[in-house]
C-alpha cells in the first residue's frame, strides 16, 4: 500500500534527522577546539548552500548572486548593533526580513520577464555587485574598511558573542535543523511539489495551474531570508565583515559548489558537499599549504568531475544505487 | 451562449499568420476533432485557449467568461486542462508526484489529494508505475501520465495534442476507450490528431484547418467528402496531374 510506505518513509526521515542531529549533539565533546571549528565552517556552509538549494536546488533557478542576501543580513545586525546598539540576535531577523523583501523584489523583477538559467543568473550577479559597489562607497557602511565587532569582555549571549566555539556549534546546529525541517517539509507539502514541478517543466506547471511567478518569488523570499541569517552568523563568528568578504561573489560560490557536489534539491546534498570540501580543503591546506592557490585549483576539479560523473551529485549517486537494489530484490 | 466559444482569433509569429479568422463554437459534451497538415495551426490554436500566449485579436469565451488575457495558471483554475504533443512530464518527480502536482489544482488537502490521484493512477492503468520516476516510463506509458496529469487538474474542458502519435495499435484501442470513458464523465474534448481512422471515429464534429484557416466543419462523414479538405491532404488537381 503505498499510504503505508508513505508513512514509513516520513518516519524514517525523521529518525535519520534525529540520529544526525544527535550525533552533532554529541561531537564536541570529543573534540579538540580546531576540529571544532572546522565543524563549525562544516554546518555553516551547509546552512548556507540549504538556503541556496531552496531556490537553486529546489525550484531550479540557479541564482549566482546569493551574496547579495548574505551581505544584506551581516551588514544590517552588525550596523544596527554597532550604530544602535540593537543585539544581533534581533538585527538577525531584521536582516533576514530585509533580505527577504530584497528578495520579493528581485523575483518579481526578473521572473515577470520569465528570465532563465543564465540570464536569471547574471541579473542576480549584477544585484550582489550593486550592493557591493555601494557597500564599498558608502561612508555609513564603513567603506573597504568594512566593520568591526567591537568585542565585549568574557562575551555575551545577549550580545552574540561567545568566548567558547560550543556555543557557536550549537547556534549554527539549532540554525541547520530548522532549514533541514523547511526543506523537509518541501518534500512532503504541495509548496515543495509546485517547485519541484517548476524546476522540472516550468510551461507544463503553469497549464496545471502552478502561479509561476508567485511559487518561484517566494523560494527566493525564503532562500534570502535563510541566507542573511547565515551572513548574521558569519559577522558575528569572524568579528569582521567588509564587501568584497559578504558581497562578493566568494561566498556564492562555496554555497553553489556544496550543494552540487552534495546533491541539489535534496535535503542532505549540502550537509554531505559541506563535509567532503570542508574536510578535503583542510587536508589540502595542510598538505599544500606553501603553494597558494592550490586548493582552488583543487575545487575546480572537484566541481568538474562531480559535473561530467555525478551531475546529482552525492546524493544522486546514493539514491540511483538504491534504487537498483530495490529492482534487483 | 456555448460552452467554448471562439470568434475571429488571430495570431501570427513575426510575419507568418499562424491563425486567421477562426470561428469556432463548441457544446457541453462533445467530442470535437482538430485536423489539418503540418503548420495548419492546431497546436497554436491550443496555446491561444489555454493561455501559454495571448491571440493578437478575437475573443476567446469559456462559460460565457472571456478568457483572452488571461495566464495559463489561470485558465487552468477555470477548468480548462491541456496535454502536449512534445510530452512534458516531470522527469525527476515519480509517477504518483506528476499526477498530485495536477491534483493540488483543486484538491488542497494531500490526503485527499493522493486518494484522487490513485484513482486516476488506475484510471489511466499506471497503478503499478507509480512509484517509478516518469523519466523511466515508455512513450506510452508518458502518454498516460500527461493524460492523467491533465485529467488530476479536474477540467471541464481537456485539450489533447496527438495523445495517440507513436502508439502501436493496441495501445491505440486502450487509448480510444480511455478518451470515450473520460468525455462519458461529462468532460468535453477537443482532439488534435493525425490519424484519420482515430479522429473520425471518436469525434461528434470534426473542424479542418489549413494555413492557418479554417476549411471545412462538420461531421466525420462530411468533412472526409469535403473537396476543401480532400485538396489541403492531397494537393489541388493541378499538382496532381
Amino acid at each position: 500500500m503505498p499510504e503505508i510506505n508513505m508513512f514509513r518513509r516520513v518516519k524514517l526521515f525523521i529518525i535519520y534527522i534525529v540520529i544526525i542531529f544527535c550525533i552533532f549533539l554529541g561531537l564536541p565533546q570529543l573534540l579538540s577546539s580546531y576540529f571544532l571549528h572546522v565543524l563549525i565552517l562544516i554546518l555553516y556552509f551547509s546552512f548556507l548552500g540549504s538556503a541556496w538549494n531552496i531556490l537553486g536546488g529546489y525550484a531550479g533557478q540557479f541564482s549566482f548572486g546569493h551574496s547579495a542576501f548574505f551581505g544584506v543580513g551581516a551588514y544590517t545586525s552588525s550596523l544596527l548593533y554597532i550604530k544602535i546598539g540593537i543585539s544581533p540576535w534581533i538585527g538577525m531577523f531584521i536582516g533576514g526580513i530585509l533580505a527577504a523583501i530584497l528578495g520579493g523584489f528581485i523575483g518579481y523583477l526578473t521572473f515577470r520577464y520569465k528570465l532563465r538559467g543564465a540570464f536569471f543568473a547574471l541579473s542576480t550577479f549584477a544585484f550582489s555587485e550593486m550592493l557591493r559597489i555601494i557597500a564599498l562607497n558608502w561612508e555609513f557602511t564603513g567603506k573597504a574598511v568594512g566593520i568591526l565587532i567591537p568585542l565585549i569582555q568574557g562575551g555575551s549571549l545577549q550580545h552574540f558573542q561567545f568566548l567558547n566555539k560550543i556555543t557557536y556549534y550549537y547556534t549554527i546546529l539549532f540554525m541547520l535543523l530548522t532549514i533541514w525541517l523547511v526543506q523537509y517539509s518541501f518534500d512532503h507539502f504541495k509548496f515543495g511539489y509546485y517547485l519541484k514541478a517548476i524546476r522540472e517543466e516550468e510551461e507544463a506547471a503553469g497549464s496545471l495551474g502552478i502561479n509561476i511567478l508567485k511559487y518561484k518569488t517566494i523560494a527566493l523570499i525564503i532562500s534570502g531570508f535563510f541566507t542573511a541569517l547565515g551572513g548574521t552568523f558569519y559577522a558575528q563568528y569572524m568579528f569582521y565583515i567588509d564587501p568584497d568578504i559578504t558581497f562578493g561573489t566568494n561566498v556564492t560560490i562555496e554555497m553553489i559548489v556544496r550543494t552540487m557536489l552534495g546533491g541539489a534539491g535534496t535535503v542532505f546534498g549540502p550537509l554531505i558537499g559541506s563535509t567532503i570540501i570542508e574536510l578535503a580543503s583542510e587536508v589540502m591546506r595542510s598538505l599544500l599549504g606553501e603553494y597558494k592557490g592550490l586548493h582552488m585549483m583543487f575545487y575546480a576539479i572537484i566541481l568538474i568531475l562531480v559535473m561530467i560523473f555525478f551531475p546529482n551529485g552525492m546524493m544522486g549517486l546514493l539514491r540511483g544505487k538504491k534504487k537498483e537494489e530495490q529492482k534487483g530484490i | 451562449m456555448s460552452f467554448l466559444e471562439i470568434r475571429n482569433l488571430y495570431k501570427s509569429f513575426g510575419g507568418l499568420i499562424a491563425v486567421r479568422n477562426v470561428t469556432v463554437s463548441i457544446e457541453r459534451g462533445e467530442i470535437i476533432g482538430l485536423i489539418g497538415p503540418n503548420g495548419a495551426g492546431k497546436t497554436t490554436i491550443f496555446n491561444l485557449i489555454s493561455g501559454t500566449f495571448p491571440p493578437d485579436s478575437g475573443v476567446i469565451i469559456f462559460e460565457g467568461e472571456n478568457i483572452v488575457g488571461m495566464i495559463d495558471y489561470q485558465v487552468c483554475q477555470k477548468g480548462i486542462s491541456r496535454t502536449y504533443q512534445i510530452m512534458k512530464p516531470f522527469n525527476k518527480l515519480t509517477v504518483m508526484e506528476n499526477i498530485l502536482v495536477g491534483a493540488f489544482n483543486k484538491i488542497k488537502k494531500k490526503r485527499l489529494a493522493m486518494e484522487f490521484s490513485l484513482d486516476l493512477l488506475n484510471f489511466v492503468g499506471l497503478y503499478s508505475k507509480r512509484n517509478d520516476l516518469a523519466s523511466n516510463l515508455t512513450i506510452a506509458e508518458k502518454k498516460s501520465l500527461e493524460l492523467a496529469r491533465a485529467l488530476a487538474t479536474q477540467p471541464k474542458l481537456l485539450l489533447l495534442d496527438e495523445v495517440m502519435a507513436g502508439l502501436n495499435p493496441k495501445e491505440q484501442n486502450d487509448a480510444i476507450n480511455l478518451i470515450m470513458e473520460i468525455n462519458r464523465k461529462g468532460i468535453t474534448l477537443l482532439v488534435i490528431e493525425h490519424k484519420m481512422k482515430i479522429i473520425m471515429a471518436i469525434s461528434n464534429r470534426i473542424i479542418a484547418l489549413h494555413n492557418g484557416e479554417k476549411i471545412a466543419e462538420g461531421t466525420p462523414e462530411e468533412i472526409s467528402n469535403h473537396p476543401k479538405v480532400i485538396e489541403a491532404y492531397l494537393g489541388g488537381k493541378d499538382t496532381l496531374a
